[in-house]
């Protein structure tokens, strides 16, 4: 199955908090008047500039292993490869908040409007996230609905570009999912373009099989660990619970 | 205090308005131009690059300074170029060919200016050749290279590569970063300075043209 799907703004407007941590503010720190009203204004031109959409298309496993495999080039060992064999159900899927926000952003930036700016920018970044967060939920709830879920289903999205996933899997995965339908094309270079755009795969399985150590020859590169959050999140909340 | 002093004081609080005010104010005191901007602007500039450094301010507090020292640029500017005073070293900035994420290296090229290197900016996509011609061309320093994809990072080792074939490795400086770089790919292609974020990148480029 294949589904485009409008995202209500409302479901992926920005927390303040995160907008802030993309500005390097520690959470809970007392922010100036310097910093709140373009805050506070960057996520009104979110709303103004921003348009959620999503593409997900289920995908099975014998299709997914020759998605994921892209050109050859993955790292030889990577903690997808394991837990992808895993999973009870994949899906593909692809998201974005358009043009619109990127183009505005350049404009602020040349205005000097830097702030602004970078904190526009920031909102976009977390308002793509909560995107990709919004279609991991709705294929949860799809898996709830078919019955092909219990409370010890987690789902968690991952990408090419990280964890040893060559980017150059982004070429299999527009064959088989086409997020040119949602506006999404892929340069060479295999950057996706609106630029605030996410794809990859959703896995859904129990939650342990998505824990691993960041000991992969390629984790010491890494610049943010992001996996230990999203892992550990996993175990503290059930979305499953939420939804049944 | 006096109105130089003055000049640093509200260019760390981002109040561009009084930067303004308190460079012309400077000006009609007859204060040289070259004074009020090293003991002025950059000297408030340098204070705020070390704030950062040390977490005690954010990003949007330095944003918010460097458009207070362009205010007092837009100011200087004419005069150094009408009294022939020579500006800064010249350092020509771009997101490599293949890459259209430029907000990190905005963010570089905002506090580069900052800092008082005079910037050219090509944006991003930019193919190798056009960096070194435009470095040729406007007698930069340093090109300054970002990259946000593994796949578009072998560029930053072809514009090394063509300055090295064209006898200019040494006398133009190459500084590279952006998420997935790394110290050691810097070594691999003989860039000579690797930025982990904007404000190193800032102290690696002054330590290029010798300005620590």
């Amino acid at each position: 199955m294949r589904e485009i799907i409008e995202i209500p703004l409302d479901k992926v407007k920005p927390h303040r908090t995160d907008v802030l941590r993309t500005q390097g503010v520690t959470p809970g720190k007392d922010t100036s008047h310097n910093v709140e009203k373009p805050l506070r204004k960057a996520i009104e031109l979110f709303l103004e500039y921003a348009h959620p959409v999503g593409v997900l298309g289920d995908i099975p496993l014998p299709q997914f292993e020759d998605v994921y495999k892209g050109d050859g080039k993955n790292e030889t060992s990577t903690p997808l490869d394991e837990i992808f064999k895993k999973a009870e159900a994949l899906a593909l899927f692809a998201v974005t908040i358009g043009e619109e926000i990127s183009q505005k952003i350049s404009q602020l930036f040349k205005k000097n409007e830097l702030v602004l700016g970078s904190m526009l920018d920031g909102a976009a970044s977390v308002g793509v996230d909560n995107t990709a967060d919004f279609i991991e939920n709705h294929f949860l709830t799809m898996l709830i609905k078919r019955g092909a879920a219990t409370s010890a289903t987690a789902v968690l999205r991952y990408s090419p570009g990280y964890c040893g996933w060559h980017m150059s899997g982004q070429k299999k995965l527009f064959t088989y999912l086409k997020p040119e339908d949602i506006g999404i094309s892929l340069l060479d270079s295999f950057l996706m373009r609106p630029l605030k755009s996410i794809s990859g795969v959703l896995i859904a399985g129990p939650r342990e099989i998505h824990v691993f150590e960041d000991s992969y020859p390629f984790c010491a590169e890494c610049k943010t660990h992001s996996c230990r959050e999203r892992i550990e999140a996993l175990f503290k909340e059930s979305r499953y619970n939420n939804r049944v | 205090m006096d109105t130089v002093h003055n000049i640093s004081v509200s260019l760390q609080s981002g109040d561009y308005e009084r930067v303004s005010a308190f460079t012309k104010q400077a000006l009609e005191k007859n204060i040289p131009p070259k004074e009020i901007l090293d003991r002025g602007l950059i000297s408030g500039m340098n204070i705020v690059g070390e704030k950062y450094k040390t977490h005690e301010i954010f990003l949007p507090d330095v944003l918010l300074a460097a458009k207070a020292m362009y205010a007092g640029m837009d100011i200087l500017k004419p005069l150094f170029i009408e009294e022939g005073i020579p500006t800064m070293s010249t350092v020509v900035i771009g997101s490599v060919q293949g890459d259209l994420h430029d907000i990190g290296k905005n963010l570089v090229g905002i506090m580069l200016k900052g800092a008082g290197f005079e910037v050219i900016d090509l944006g991003n996509n930019v193919a190798p050749e056009k960096f070194i011609e435009t470095a040729k061309t406007h007698h930069a320093s340093v090109i300054a290279m970002s990259a946000l994809l593994t796949t578009t990072m072998p560029v930053m080792k072809r514009v090394v590569e063509l300055l090295r074939r064209e006898r200019l490795k040494g006398k133009i400086k190459t500084i590279i970063g952006g998420a997935p770089v790394t110290e050691a790919f810097a070594r691999e292609i003989g860039a000579d300075a690797y930025g982990y974020d904007s404000a190193h990148a800032v102290d690696a480029v002054k330590r290029l043209v010798g300005r620590t």
